[in-house]
């Protein structure tokens, strides 16, 4: 099974999506000649040419706004939006206009656009090329957030969302591009959205989380193993709506809970993750459920001191974990 | 006798009386619902009058087999022609069940039925423009021979949405026609506080195509300008904007009242170019609309206008529990 870096997984699934179904196409800015500015589009419109690959001015909510009129006739637009920092213009359309189209139409339309955006930190992007925007959406429904954490997993929820007759918002973390690389299969295959995955089987602690923040977890697991403390870790990889079966199982095996984001703590995914916790596991619990996530600041600070201090690593996890294990 | 227009723009005296009957169903519906309203028996009535001439001219100038609109909220004589019912429009105004538009869960006017191409709107302003851009491109990707056409107020042609939309139909010359139904409010402020050009038109060279400013009393001048520039579009010419300019006859909604922001003179004087009159008399004075047949006319729209408010008031609402359905593909 060949290996590839999480773009090149990004680029794999749209190339063969739009070679097995014409009425898919790319949009966005600089994702044409330039391939886009991360290269996730690379090759794409030399192969499939200027329209299906389309440089768009520089309008995040005409990006958005055209994309759902093409997908309400027929097509199935994957719009790019530079960075998720970015998909603020374009908020209106995607949760006034996409979320609620099928709803509204009583079934009658409906909007099956994908939107891809690279989120999160640790990059040097500072407070507006570092963000976790995810919270801002996940509350809407009639709209999935989909967050990979792994090159295998982006290929085939990518894949899954281009094919959903639904909207799917697809957050990929910017700083997992080249950082994280993986098996992914030659064949073609779909994974199912609104399904978390277990990453790694524990007994003693049961981590939750979702993007880059699985890998951090995967690490510090790795270390604390030596130690004796067996970490389960679950990756959400649909934050919304979330796999709430899958989450209260989880929870349930180890009784003692941590969840990871790297969005800002207060009304973060995390924050509703708890909320079916103890709706639903209040005599499973061993402890009570820990959140470890970015300082309720604006955003993430560009000095490396302080964005050092904001984002999640390993070293913050195993401590996490330790006190967890030990409580 | 005036001049005989219709037939220099290729239309029959069939045609004509068709346009005016769509008009005046449009106005006797809108005017039933007001009616509804003040007897309690709607909650909400938000009005086409005084911009029938304006829709209807130019809903007839495009393909309605083919072509897409999207909608604005006063836009019953769109969608009048292109093949929305009275007794659907009623049904949306009640609220019921079977209403095409959203099986009641949205308020009235805000349009959508997929078998006619009617995309579906929402109440944010101007975010249906991007829609129709979207629809143009795929026309324009599929190579397909059919146009989309979107209209707004011309308060809402102040919005983001509006320079987004125009400016990406523009770039890639895309079969898009924008018509701006210019009533002079949005909601309680005059034209002269939304907008600093003289024209809304004139913001068109900003986006690279022709506008063009219209007398939207007149649908035969609507239809002149929207089939021009639909000939563009197929042409691969690309978008145009119009600015078809009337009056609001009512007020905003069944809940404003617009005696505290404009003065009953004002709307007096615009009544007397009210197009439901101002037509007719064009199509009296051609000798087209006979006494006969405007009698034949008034009684076949008060027979639909009766039966569909019967049908929908009697109609099922959906079941509570059906507000569950439709979140996502079932």
């Amino acid at each position: 099974m060949p290996v590839m870096s999480y773009i090149q997984a990004v680029t794999s699934a749209l190339k063969e999506e739009m070679q097995r179904d014409e009425k898919v196409f790319v949009l966005g800015e600089d994702v044409g000649k330039k391939g886009g500015v991360f290269r996730a589009t690379d090759g794409l419109y030399d192969e499939f040419g200027e329209y299906r690959v389309l440089d768009t001015p520089l309008a995040e909510s005409a990006i958005a706004g055209v994309g759902i009129g093409a997908a309400m006739y027929g097509m199935r637009p994957v719009a790019e939006m530079q960075f998720a920092d970015f998909i603020m213009p374009a908020v209106n359309q995607i949760i006034s206009e996409a979320a609620k189209m099928r709803y509204r139409s009583n079934n009658d339309w409906n909007c099956p656009i994908t939107i891809r955006a690279p989120y999160g930190g640790g990059v040097h992007g500072a407070l507006y090329h570092s963000q976790s925007v995810e919270a801002v959406f996940a509350n809407q429904p009639g709209l999935k957030i989909v967050m990979p954490s792994t090159p295998y997993d982006v290929k085939g929820l990518l894949k899954a969302a281009i094919r959903d007759n639904d909207p799917v918002l697809f957050f990929e973390h910017k700083r997992a591009y080249r950082l994280l690389k993986g098996e992914v299969p030659e064949d073609d295959y779909v994974l199912p959205i609104g399904k978390a995955d277990v990453k790694r089987e524990g007994s003693d602690v049961t981590i939750i989380t979702y993007g880059l923040c699985v890998h951090f977890a995967l690490q510090a697991a790795e270390k604390l193993a030596e130690e004796g403390i067996d970490a389960h870790i679950l990756d959400l990889r649909t934050v919304y709506p979330l796999d709430k079966e899958a989450i209260i199982e989880a929870a349930k095996k180890t009784g003692k809970v941590l969840l990871i984001t790297e969005d800002n703590k207060e009304g973060s995914i995390i924050g509703e993750v708890a909320a079916i916790i103890s709706e639903n596991c209040l005599f499973d619990l061993d402890a009570p459920i820990q959140r470890l996530a970015g300082p309720d600041v604006p955003a993430m600070p560009y000095a490396p001191t302080m964005e050092k201090f904001f984002m999640i690593n390993p070293d913050k996890v195993e401590k996490a974990i330790r006190d967890l294990a030990e409580f | 006798m005036s001049t005989n227009r219709h037939e220099a723009l290729g239309l029959t005296d069939e045609q004509v009386i068709d346009m005016y009957k769509t008009m005046l169903l449009a106005r006797k519906i809108d005017e039933r619902m007001w009616l509804l309203n003040r007897a309690g028996k709607i909650p909400f009535v938000i009005s086409c009058q005084g911009q029938e001439a304006a829709q209807v001219g130019a809903a007839f100038a495009l393909d309605r087999t083919g072509d897409y609109v999207a909608p604005y909220y006063r836009d019953m004589g769109v969608v009048l022609a292109f093949g929305m019912t009275a007794k659907e429009l009623m049904l949306s105004a009640f609220a019921k069940a079977e209403d095409p538009n959203s099986g009641g869960r949205q308020m009235p006017s805000h349009f959508g039925q997929k078998k006619n191409r009617i995309l579906s709107g929402s109440s944010p302003v101007t975010t249906q423009l991007p829609h129709a851009v979207g629809v143009a491109l795929a026309a324009k990707m599929e190579k397909k021979d059919f146009v989309s056409f979107v209209t707004l107020g011309e308060g809402s042609s102040n919005q983001g949405d509006f320079h987004e939309g125009l400016n990406f139909a523009g770039v890639h010359k895309l079969p898009v026609i924008t018509m701006v139904e210019n009533n002079k409010y949005a909601i309680s402020v005059p034209i002269e506080k939304q907008i600093a050009a003289e024209k809304v038109s004139d913001r068109a060279i900003g986006y690279g195509m022709p506008g063009f400013t219209i007398d939207g009393n007149d649908p035969l001048a609507v239809y002149e300008v929207v089939k021009e520039a639909r000939e563009r579009a197929i042409k691969g010419e690309g978008p145009t904007l119009i600015e078809a300019v009337s009056y609001r006859l009512t007020a905003h909604s069944s809940d404003d009242d617009d005696r505290t922001y404009r003065n009953k003179e004002e709307v007096d004087e615009a009544k007397k170019k009210d197009s439901v009159f101002t037509f007719a008399t064009y199509l009296k004075d051609q000798g087209i609309l006979t006494e006969e047949i405007e009698k034949e006319i008034t009684s076949e729209i008060d027979r639909i206008v009766n039966e569909a408010t019967d049908y929908a008031e009697n109609a099922p609402y959906a079941e509570p529990e059906s507000a569950l359905k439709y979140v996502y593909e079932e």
